[in-house]
């Protein structure tokens, strides 16, 4: 767990399990997707999960974030239990209400950015602080525009998601999840609708995320992503976890044969992209 | 592509100058067209029977526009805000998870698109003020409670006399509304089912309640679907308060129109009047729900500065 790669070690990484998810189990309609997963990670820590189409990571982050409801095992983030009050034993179910508190702390960047498109930009980040915390808007606008500046859109805050390109969309989106100031950001292919030049500005700013300390679980097929910026790599298939460890470990030397078979079908496609990924933040103009 | 010498300069193609595609039935179309118009115009102004003259002092005379105001465009404003919200809540009620609630929202729509208007109005005009003279607001059953303990009818907590309105605009406004919330009810529920799920998801994601995503997100959305179907709505909603006379409401356009029509026997030039008002009113119409789709469509690709300039009003610059 300590031969991590060089920008994981600059950080530091609590022994606090922020979350804890122990046998979570889903099926739809009798398709079991998720068969026992369990999962830990610390506070500070950044898990990429690896695997093959339909083997229940999109599945899994939604669990996390209650866009799903599990039908077996616990989730808890930061020590509260997900969905449901443990009153001796006996589980009940949350009203809707305290559910929606519970997602508050947990930031989500989805594959296709779902941003609101009847709002500008600098409206999408406002919109989580102004509404569901109850922020004044001043205050509000101030840590959006400064949120869109991290994210390198200061410029574009005037402007519709339909104004802007996937990839200053996709760093919109982060902007508009971190706005909430979570404890834990879930991110579920946040490049795979991307073209490929502007993968790298959204790698970018996840990068100096992580590099803030920021705990994340990242559903990524870029593998250069995985292997610097990881401190653990987490290999499904099928609704299991195959294998899990640091990146150079999993990646270089997979101990599954499942592993293996998947990363070399990745590899290829890998190679072809490299040169994209490696391009910096604010190196050109956006 | 780097050959280009003084020869080669004058060989490449420059601008175009081409010759349009011609149309020559088209100006056949225009011409037959303008024929028919210039024959309607000098019917109506030769003919004196159509006394178009006759028909401008009648749209000016004040029973008709007191008729216009209170029964047409007041009518038609208060029907369709019960209809609108109303239909709202039933969409919502109607893709809601709580059964009893979609159940109630089907009924609702079953039961008020069944009756034609025209028979709701005239039994709710004839029928509640006869069924129900008086209207108590208080316990349910509260008459039934206290003559079975022989206490003094104390439960009631405020009473309305129905006949006083009961030939009221008021009627007539609460069965139009009643009847337009259940078509209403199915075009928003196409307008908050356009929206894309992912949409719900991430006003989720933030932390927000389903009611703050609905009002937030959701519905700014599906307006953009909502409001053109609106818009006809509305337009028939003009035409439908002249069924406001069956309740009967004294104080409408139509109603009037016939009272004058049938004192001074110049009839149709009388009906054109009343015509012309509705076809005034629903032009307005037209043109609001044109700033109102505007409106809703932000950010949608309906902003370009090329498609948001009508009657030189210039567009305001979407933004913070
Ligand atoms: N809402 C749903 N209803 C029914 N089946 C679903 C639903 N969501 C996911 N599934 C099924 O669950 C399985 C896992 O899906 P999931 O999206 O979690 O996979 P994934 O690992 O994210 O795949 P990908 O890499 O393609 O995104 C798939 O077989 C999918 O068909
Ligand atoms: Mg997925």
């Amino acid at each position: 767990m300590t031969d991590t790669t060089t920008t994981a070690d600059t950080r530091a990484v609590s022994d606090v399990p922020l979350v804890r998810a122990l046998n979570v189990s889903k099926a739809f309609y009798g398709n079991e997707v998720l068969k026992g997963i369990d999962l830990d990670v610390r506070e500070g820590e950044v898990v990429c999960l690896l695997g093959p189409s339909g083997s229940g990571k999109t599945t899994f982050l939604r669990c996390i974030n209650q866009l799903e409801t599990i039908d077996g095992g616990r989730i808890w983030i930061d020590g509260d239990l997900m969905g449901y009050d443990d009153r001796n034993g006996q589980l009940h179910r949350l009203h809707d209400k305290r559910i929606a508190a519970q997602r508050r702390d947990i930031g989500m960047v989805f594959q296709r950015f779902n941003l609101f498109p009847h709002m500008t930009a600098l409206q999408n980040v406002m919109e989580g602080p102004v509404q569901v915390k109850g922020q004044g808007k001043g205050e509000s606008r101030a840590a959006a525009l400064e949120l869109l500046e991290r994210v390198g859109l200061q410029e574009h805050c005037a402007h519709f998601p339909a104004q802007l390109s996937g990839g200053q969309q996709q760093r919109v989106a982060i902007a508009r999840a971190l706005a909430m100031k979570p404890k834990l950001m879930l991110f579920d292919e946040p490049t795979s609708a991307l073209d490929p030049e502007l993968v790298g500005e959204v790698l970018a700013v996840m990068r100096e995320l992580a590099q803030d300390g920021m705990t994340m679980i990242v559903v990524t097929h870029e593998m250069s992503f995985a292997r610097q910026v990881a401190d653990r790599v987490v290999f499904m298939d099928a609704g299991v976890v195959v294998e899990s460890g640091p990146p150079a470990e999993v990646i270089n030397r997979p101990q599954h044969e499942r592993t293996r078979a998947f990363l070399s079908r990745l590899h290829a496609e890998e190679e072809h992209r490299r040169e994209a990924i490696e391009d910096p933040l604010h190196g050109n103009d956006h | 592509m780097t050959a280009g010498t003084s020869v080669d300069q004058e060989a490449r193609p420059g601008k175009i100058e081409a010759r349009p595609v011609r149309h020559p039935w088209r100006y056949v179309g225009v011409v037959i067209i303008a024929l028919l118009v210039a024959m309607i115009i000098s019917s109506l102004v030769t003919n004196e029977r159509w006394d178009l003259p006759f028909a401008l002092r009648v749209m000016n005379y004040k029973p008709i526009i007191q008729g216009l105001i209170q029964g047409t465009i007041i009518g038609t404003v208060g029907a369709m805000i019960i209809g609108i919200v109303g239909g709202i809540l039933l969409a919502m009620m109607r893709l809601s998870e709580n059964p009893v609630l979609r159940g109630v929202a089907f009924l609702y729509t079953w039961f008020f698109r069944a009756i034609p208007r025209l028979v709701l109005l005239a039994m709710l005009g004839t029928g509640v003020g006869y069924l129900y003279p008086k209207l108590d607001f208080g316990l349910p059953f509260s008459q039934q409670i206290t003559s079975a303990f022989g206490m003094s009818n104390d439960l009631t907590f405020y009473q309305l006399d129905v006949n006083s309105i009961s030939n009221g605009i008021i009627i007539g406004i609460l069965g139009l509304g009643l009847s337009e919330a259940a078509y209403m009810a199915e075009i928003a529920r196409a307008g908050i089912q356009s929206v894309d799920r992912g949409q719900s998801e991430a006003a989720q994601a933030l932390g927000m309640s389903n009611g703050k995503a609905m009002r937030r997100v959701i519905l700014p959305q599906a307006m953009r679907v909502i409001v053109p179907p609106t818009g006809n709505e509305t337009i028939a909603m003009v035409k439908d308060t002249s069924l406001l006379s069956i309740v009967p409401v004294t104080a409408e356009l139509w109603y009037q129109i016939t009272v004058v029509g049938s004192r001074t026997l110049k009839i149709m030039p009388t009906y054109v009047a009343g015509f012309a008002w509705y076809l005034v009113v629903c032009t307005i119409l037209m043109i609001g729900q044109y700033f109102l789709e505007r409106r809703f469509g932000r950010g949608f690709g309906t902003t370009a500065p090329g498609r948001t300039r009508m009657l030189g009003l210039g567009s305001r610059e979407g933004g913070a």
